[in-house]
Order: C-alpha cells, then structure tokens, then sequence
C-alpha cells in the first residue's frame, strides 16, 4: 500500500511525466487561462482599432489575423481546454474513482497542446502573416487565396483534435468504467452527465473538422478540388462539412458549462437540482438536435426553400429543451435559502445574459430575418452572450467554487465580487451596443465603420478594455488564494455543497478514492 | 503495491470502440459526406449546377404557348485575363426547342493558357430542366497566346419547367487553370 500513497514527484518532471488526473487538470486550466489571456490581448487590438472610425493603429490585413486567431485561441485554446482540465479534477472525485481510465494517454492528451498553439502562434511571424480568414476559415479564403502559413494553421488543428479527441475518449472511458458501486448513471452529478454527452459529440465531429482541414491541405498542396469550383469542386461544400463540425462545436462548448451550474446553484439554494431527469434527457436532446441544424449558419448560400424551412424549424427545436434547463435552474433556486457567494453571482450572470443570448439565437433562427442579420455584429453580440456570458462565465463560477477544495485556501470573497461586478458591467457594455450596431447593417471582421457607428463602438471597446482588465483581477485573486489565502480545513468548503468530491479532506490529497466511497444519496432527490 | 480495484481491460475495451468511432466519422467526411453532396447537387439541381455532360435529346414537342427568356452571364474569375463574353445577352425561348449561342474568348497574354468555364443557374430550380446538347463547359479550353475562339452551347429548356419561372439566368465563371494541367495535377 505505501507505495500507493506517495506524493508527487519533485521539480519539472512531475508536470512532464504526470499521470495523476489532479495534475493534468492543474495544467489544462494554467494553460487555458494561458490562452484567454492571448486571446483576450488580440480581442484588445481589436477592439483598440474600432475605437474610433478610420484606420488607427494596425494594417487590415493585421486585423483580420487578429479576428482570426482571437477565435481559434479562444475556442479551440482557452474554452475548450478549460472544461477538459475541470473534467480530469473534477470526473474521478465526482464518481468515486481514484484517477482516470487511461492515464498516460492522458499525459499525452495535454503535452500535445503547447506545441500545437506554439505553433498557430508562431504563423504571425511568418512571411504573409497568420491565418487572416476567419476562425471558421471559408473556403476559398483559407485555400486559393491563403497565406503560405495555412499550412502550420492546419497540422495546428490536426494536433488539436487529436488532443480533443484523446481527451474525450478517456473521459468516456472513466464515466462508463470507473464509476463506484452504487454510482448508477442516474446517480451521476449533473456536471458528470453533460461531459459525458460533450465527449460523445467530440469524439464525432472532431474528425470531421479534421476531415475539412485535410481536404483544404489537399486542395493546397496536392492538386485536389474539393472546394475549388474550377476543378469542379465547390465552395459550399467547405461550408456544409464545417458546419457539421462547427454546430455541434457550440454544444461541445457550452454543455459542460451547463453542468457546472447545474452543481453551483443548488449549492448556493440549499435545494436539491430541480427536475434532475429532465435535466439529463435536455442534455442529450440538445445534443442530438445538433447534429442537424447545421446549415441555419448558411440561410444565405442559396438553399431550397424546404432546406431553410427544415433548418429553420429544427433550429427553433433546440430553444425547447434548453428552455427545460433554464426553467429548472430558476425552480432550483424558487424559495432556496439563496446566498450570492461569488460562484452564485456567476451562475446568475450566466443564467440572465446565456437566455438573452439564446433569444438573439432565436432572432437569428428565422430564416427570412437571417438575411439582414447575417454578418453583422449582431452575430458577435450573439455568440459573445452564449460563448462568454455562458461559457466563460460559467468556468469562473467553477473555479472560484472548487478552487477552495482544490488548494485548501480561500480566495477573497471581496475581491471575487468586485470582479463578477466589473466583469458583469464590463460585458455588456461591451457587447450589448453590437446588437444595435449590428442591426442598423455594420458588418463583422471589417477594420473600419461607417460614421454612425462611432459612438457604440467607442463605448464597446471602453467596455471591451474594463472587462479585459477584470480578468487580472481574477488571475491576482486565485494566485493569491493559492499563495497566501486563509486556510479552509472543512471538507464542505460550502454548507449547500452536495457530491463526492465534498467527503474527500480538504485541500484534495494527491490521491483520492483509492477504496471505493459508499455512494450517498444522489444529488438530485430528497 | 496494491492489486487495482478497477480493471483496465473494460476501460480500454471502452477507448478502442471510441477509437474505432473516430477513424469511422473521419472517413464518414470523404466517402459519405462529400460524394452524398454531389450526388444531390446533381439530383435535385439544389446549387444551380447542371450537369457535367452531353444531353442526348430526345424528340419532343415544342411548346409554342410559353417562352421563357434566357439571359447569359460571362465572368472572369480573379485574375484571368482573357476577354470572355457571349454573342447575345438575352434570348427568349420556347420549351422544348433547342437554341444556340456562340460565347468568344480572347486570350491576350502572349502565354499559352487554358481555361475552364464553369456553370451556374438562377433560379436553381431551373438547373434540373436546362438541358445542354452541347457546351464548352464539358471540356477545359486550350488558347494560345494572342488568340481567340468561339466556343458553342446548344441547349433545350424543358418542356416540364415549373409554371412560375419565367426567366432563366446562366453564369459562366471562367478560371484560370493552367497550372493545375501543366502541372499534371488536373482533376477532370
């Protein structure tokens, strides 16, 4: 047994060659934080150049690589890696297991990823410049008329998804294998449950995203047509096959996110999650209906009638089940003895700007409406309500409500709040103008605007600059915490707290559930 | 060391089907994705395509109650520098007749290049019923440098084409493909 029982490994070897789930989960979140903060810098170039109309400070074709890689750093580098690292913290002490399934894949799984963003990184140096097309890199724009640095662009996303993919696979392998007796699948937490289901979609559709990057490789390097017209291929195609990828990508993004709100606000409501079941059944309807709404991102290419109708309607589908969610959060925390600790005024936030984001989604559903929406900033508002008021919001909340358990010190309380209030007022001043902007016709991933535009976009950027500045605040919060925050033995760090991660000692031994825990009553009955 | 409480083999059981699962939806993008949209396209005319071969005419009657007017759209792609446009911008037709119309390019670059026009139709509805007898859109266009050509289309629109499309519009996108042959790359 003793052996069993040692700690980590001394120096940079313990992080290179870990296969403890606690460690990789550290590095996945480092690193993600890593890359919101990189993202988070090329959003302030953006945001600094529409300040005020006319070209100020960079190129155009500077900016469009700013656009670019803030989207692919932010999505495929800060989101996506984020919940990957709260899943290997989290999955194991949640279900009673004493680490993942496949633990060296799961080293692999994360040292795979610097490189690969080294990598995109490294394109803005090369001659051309970066990928400057887009994050969803549009045919012929990332093929025919690419920088030469497209290349490194796709091995990059190669790299990723084989990380996306590895990742995923163990933590299905762990949910479905390692579970502790009397942990039954109904018995799961909710946070549990969502993963389970995002791993699913991953493993699908993250082939498929490289199956698109293959073929562009192909159409550039070895005289392929998949999308170039002339050699009879087509454009729309590159559109079709990413969207297939990129719908149920939002999921992938956002269904993990709701898991964790589905921990924190029954914590903080000192109730039982409401409507448990349905919660799980939303989950999986949600992820279902994404695999076939793809094309409501391309009402304008010029489909048949019955094809936008379709999309039109499944689309609206999906408001159905998601609404069964929010319901439920609202019902979890109807008569709760409530307490707005900062992981709940996360929630909160989450909860309020995710449904006004889900109705901009609405909005944009209606096929014939798309049409005047389509390319605007209206679709930046949009999916910056449900990509960061959801997603990253979300993550927040997580990490102030766990961090407590994960380094046995509290983070200060004060400074957590003044960061939801800074973060929360930062936001929407930022992107709540992009809605009206968006309307009146001011297009996305243009460097320049027309004169009525100015004042909106002077407040966006003022408020672009607040909410990016809230983030340190949150970075000197947690390192604080870790450094020299008042110790917190109780292994409820939260009186309302429920699950197994809660009856492990606090701060989380490196190794936890060696011997299964006898399962309590599951989380989501009385 | 203590025996493990969970056995791998389930677990890595689990990982080899989801592998399994991966590689099918990677090739699930090139051998089910890709030709299953072609194979609509050309079905159901969705992207205004019509199609890439000779249609063989069969006698039918000409339907002398309708005319349908049929415009034609000459553009050069990026950078292609010849001079391309068809002898008659509009004509009106009656279904089932079969009409010509000659297009003219010029090359006027001293290289020699070739060219590859291709189609498009609006409404594309239509593209179902545009049927070419012959075109030179079949074939890639050879021209030497400070040359010209004429290249023919002779077409019958359907006597079947829906009652509410009353014009036809087809495109022609002529591409510069002279790398991609020399290079003996070429696809088609």
């Amino acid at each position: 047994m003793g052996a069993h029982h040692h700690g980590p490994a001394q120096g940079i070897s313990r992080w290179l060659f870990t296969t403890n789930h606690k460690d990789i989960g550290t590095m996945y979140l480092w690193f993600s934080f890593a890359m919101f903060l990189l993202g988070g810098f090329f959003a302030m170039v953006i945001r600094a150049e529409l300040f005020q109309p006319g070209m100020q400070l960079v190129e155009p074709a500077f900016f469009n690589q700013m656009t670019t890689l803030h989207g692919l750093v932010m999505v495929f580098g800060a989101i996506m890696p984020s919940f990957v690292g709260l899943a290997n913290w989290l999955i194991p002490m949640m279900i009673g297991a004493p680490d993942m399934a496949l633990p060296r894949m799961n080293n692999w799984s994360f040292w795979i990823l610097p490189p690969a963003f080294l990598m995109l990184a490294s394109t803005l140096f090369m001659e051309g410049g970066a990928p400057a097309f887009g994050w969803t890199f549009y045919a012929p724009l990332s093929t025919t008329y690419a920088a030469p640095s497209v290349t490194f662009f796709i091995f990059a996303i190669h790299i990723l998804g084989v990380s996306s993919i590895m990742g995923s696979i163990n933590i299905i392998a762990t949910v479905m294998n390692m579970r502790a007796p009397g942990m039954t699948y109904m018995k799961m937490p909710l946070f549990v449950w969502t993963w389970l289901i995002t791993a699913f979609l991953l493993v699908a559709v993250m082939p498929v995203l490289a199956g698109a990057v293959t073929m562009m490789l192909m159409d550039i390097h070895f005289g392929t047509s998949f999308f170039s017209a002339a050699g009879g291929g087509d454009p729309v195609l590159f559109q079709h096959i990413f969207w297939f990828f990129g719908h149920p990508e939002v999921y992938i993004i956002i269904l993990p996110a709701f898991g964790v709100v589905s921990q924190i606000i029954p914590a903080f409501s000192r109730k039982p999650l409401f409507g448990y079941a349905s919660m799980v059944y939303a989950t999986a309807s949600i992820a279902f209906l994404s695999f076939i709404v793809w094309a409501h991102h391309m009402y304008t290419v010029g489909m048949p009638i019955a094809g936008e109708l379709f999309f039109m309607y499944a689309t609206m589908l999906i408001a159905v089940p998601t609404g069964v969610k929010v319901f439920n959060w609202i019902s979890t925390m109807w008569r709760g003895a409530l307490s707005f600790e900062t992981p709940m005024l996360f929630c909160i936030g989450f909860l309020i700007l995710f449904t006004l984001g889900g109705f901009t989604g609405l909005m944009l559903s209606i096929a014939p409406a798309d049409f005047q929406y389509h390319d605007t900033y209206f679709v930046v508002a949009h999916f910056h309500y449900v990509m960061v008021a959801g997603a990253v919001f979300s993550m927040t909340a997580a990490i102030y409500y766990w961090l407590p358990k994960w380094c046995g010190r509290m983070y200060s309380e004060a400074m957590g709040k003044t960061h939801f209030w800074i973060s929360f007022i930062g936001f929407n001043i930022t992107f709540f103008p992009q809605h009206f902007v968006g309307l009146a016709g001011m297009p996305r991933r243009i460097p320049d605007y027309a004169l009525q535009f100015a004042d909106f976009n002077m407040m966006s950027s003022i408020g672009a600059f607040i909410y990016g500045a809230s983030q340190l605040l949150f970075l000197y919060n947690v390192i604080a915490a870790i450094v020299a925050g008042k110790p917190v033995s109780d292994e409820k760090v939260w009186d309302g707290a429920e699950g197994l991660e809660w009856t492990v000692p606090t701060p989380a031994p490196y190794h936890t559930f060696e011997e299964p825990p006898a399962v309590p009553k599951p989380a989501g009955t009385i | 060391m203590s025996s493990l409480r969970f056995s791998r083999v389930p677990a890595i059981d689990t990982a080899l089907k989801l592998v399994t699962l991966a590689i099918a939806m990677f090739a699930f993008v090139f051998v089910v994705m890709v030709p299953l949209y072609n194979v609509l396209c050309d079905a159901l005319g969705i992207n205004g395509k019509t199609a890439g071969q000779a249609y063989t005419a069969v006698p039918s009657v000409i339907d002398e109650s309708r005319e349908i007017t049929v415009q034609f759209v000459a553009i050069n792609n990026d950078g292609m520098p010849w001079s391309f446009a068809p002898d008659t911008r509009m004509m009106r037709v009656n279904p089932g007749a079969a009409n010509g119309v000659v297009f003219h390019a010029m090359n006027p670059t001293d290289a020699d290049m070739v060219a590859q026009a291709i189609p498009s139709i609006s409404p594309s509805r239509a593209a179902a019923y545009f049927h070419k007898t012959e075109c030179f859109c079949f074939d890639q266009q050879p021209l030497d440098g400070q040359s010209g050509a004429e290249m023919p289309l002779q077409f019958i629109v359907d006597q079947d084409l829906p009652g509410d499309i009353h014009t036809i519009t087809l495109s022609y996108t002529l591409f510069d493909v002279t790398d991609t042959v020399t290079d003996g790359l070429a696809s088609r």
